[in-house]
């Protein structure tokens, strides 16, 4: 049996993230943001694994930045640990209260419902006066036990949680699918009849996979609300979660590290293309994006994977 | 004296279509049983019905006394009564190994008391942990060289194989074999047969197969029931059914010999 390697791997990048981080100060932000985002991805890895795909992972991103906002907001509460929390279980709450009825469905159905629920929200949040309607609001700078985890001259303690972060939900996802239930989700965009007739529930199984998507989206958004310091309701919004659709299939669904990967890639070309093109940087996006389908359509993880070969 | 398994008065239409008309079938424990019947006599009807796919409208289906009528698939297939299918429901993206694994990983997580709770070591039924039953299994049915092959690239018959050793996973009290030589070239299917029958037999279960071809009927069935038109035309001894004048004439076509019958 072949070893497997992805643990070592992800810890040795784990290792390289926080030395880059140390020498290259100008890149923390980028790279902060990019794992908010990858890991609201690597949740969309699991539901495409599965043969979903959600067109409404902004529904649970924006809903955990306005958990954490809100706490911080309005409760004075700066602690990252305990926002990421909050922003996890209130997420996941929520996917464990809509995949009722979420699971029930499959294909274009499920993608599409799952985007009218996000819009909901958008809407909801764009009616509320006291969340800033359209605005927003801002965030505090987070801190964790008490020490700040962004100042002026240094979001470096920010990188390092946000890297750990992404390292474990990407471990964790990597032995998820070693587990029997982690190995239902193939067998569910295989052959769903296959698995009752084996004795499992299929619908059981999407919910449960619904939620840790769910978790996974919250704990991105109060993560990249972090980074940013501040929060609006476009996080809702379903360009938003066609845009963690779009990563998904730039990143492909090869690796649990895909997303991450997926996730840099994009914002470093988006802010590049904006930064020499803010008229036209769509345009460039959909180059890269028509590119890699041409020439990549098991997505960018494949070049890390035919070098591996 | 109470039986492993019991169809009494079943009935079924579908529109204008009556696959089962008052069918009622007991079933002993370690018995073969081959199903035989036309296109659309009912066969297939009958086992999904029992499988829980298909809800009879009329009539109740008891396994050791307890009725199973209401019950999903997946929980009739908890209770012990699995089934193959006529075109093969396999994983295809997945290797045969990784299709046992899914199939055994299920077993395995039906074993825990409670969601929370640790997974067993070992495969009940099996006593061998997930990665050393899944090996035993495509042991048993010799499907070792495909054992890294994608399912969906496999040859029809080893197909058909891993289809019922992934219903093996369950360790079946009653087995229901949906055409299990269909497809299969006429050289191959006696060894198919061969290697189902063993490996099966092994696990003491009651097996029901649907079959067209007679002569396999003939060799490896105790028992036959003979499907016409959602009806059962006759219930006994191979020798006997096949024998029966209105069998020939309905079921296998008024043929001198079950020997020359048709494959088809």
């Amino acid at each position: 049996m072949k070893k497997d390697r992805t643990p070592s791997l992800l810890l040795a990048t784990l290792v390289a993230l926080l030395i880059l981080g140390l020498v290259l100060p100008e890149w923390r932000f980028l790279g902060t943001l990019a794992i908010g985002k990858g890991l609201t991805v690597l949740g969309l890895l699991l539901l495409l694994r599965t043969g979903l795909v959600s067109f409404g992972q902004g529904l649970y991103y924006c809903l955990g930045a306005y958990a954490a906002g809100t706490l911080g907001q309005f409760w004075g509460t700066t602690d990252a640990l305990l926002l990421l929390v909050v922003a996890g279980l209130a997420a996941g709450l929520a996917a464990a209260i809509l995949g009722i009825l979420l699971a029930a469905y499959r294909g274009i159905f499920f993608s599409m419902l799952s985007l009218a629920l996000s819009m909901i929200l958008y809407g909801l949040l764009v009616k509320s006066a006291a969340l800033g309607s359209t605005d927003g609001f801002n965030l505090p700078a987070p801190t964790l036990f008490g020490l700040p985890l962004v100042s002026h001259d240094s979001r470096y303690p920010l990188f390092v949680l946000a890297c750990v972060l992404g390292v474990a939900a990407a471990l964790a996802m990597h032995y998820y699918f070693r587990t029997p239930l982690g190995r239902l989700s193939p067998a569910i965009r295989d052959n769903e009849i296959r698995v009752e007739y084996l004795g499992a529930s299929v619908r059981a199984a999407v919910h449960v996979k619904y939620v840790i998507a769910g978790i996974l989206a919250g704990v991105g958004g109060a993560l990249t609300g972090m980074t940013v310091g501040h929060i609006d309701p476009e996080m809702a919004y379903w360009t938003t979660s066609g845009e963690f659709v779009f990563v998904a299939i730039l990143s492909g669904t090869g690796s649990v590290a895909a997303p991450f990967l997926g996730s840099f890639i994009f914002e470093l070309v988006r802010t590049f293309a904006y930064e020499y093109s803010p008229n036209s940087w769509q345009l460039a996006l959909g180059t890269a994006m028509l590119l890699i389908i041409v020439f990549l359509p098991a997505g960018l993880w494949s070049l890390v994977q035919r070098r591996r070969a | 004296m109470s039986h492993l398994l019991e169809a009494r008065n079943l009935d079924k239409r579908f529109g204008a279509v009556t696959a089962a008309a008052d069918i009622s079938v007991t079933v002993a424990p370690d018995s073969v049983i081959g199903l035989i019947g036309t296109n659309g006599a009912g066969k297939t009807t009958f086992v999904n019905m029992v499988t829980g796919y298909l809800k009879p409208d009329k009539g109740r289906i008891y396994f050791e006394g307890r009725d199973i009528t209401a019950l999903h698939p997946r929980q009739v297939t908890r209770l012990g009564i699995c089934r193959s299918f006529q075109i093969p429901q396999l994983y295809n993206s997945l290797s045969a190994y990784d299709n046992l694994i899914v199939a055994l990983g299920i077993v395995l997580r039906n074993a825990k008391p409670a969601p929370w709770a640790r997974a067993p070591r070992l495969v009940p039924g099996h006593d061998l942990p997930l990665a050393d039953a899944a090996e035993a299994l495509l042991e048993r049915f010799d499907l070792g060289e495909f054992r890294d092959k994608p399912a969906g690239v496999l040859p029809e018959g080893v197909r058909k194989l891993l289809d019922i050793a992934m219903a093996l996973a369950n360790k079946p009290r009653v087995l229901l074999l949906d055409e299990p030589t269909s497809g299969v070239s006429s050289e191959e299917k006696f060894a198919i047969m061969d290697r189902v029958m063993s490996a099966v037999r092994a696990e003491g279960a009651a097996v029901l197969f649907v079959e067209h071809d007679m002569d396999i009927v003939a060799r490896y069935a105790g028992r036959v029931l003979a499907f016409y038109e959602g009806r059962i035309l006759a219930d006994g001894a191979p020798d006997v059914v096949l024998a029966d004048p209105q069998v020939r004439e309905y079921v296998i076509g008024g043929q001198a010999e079950p020997k020359e019958v048709s494959h088809a």
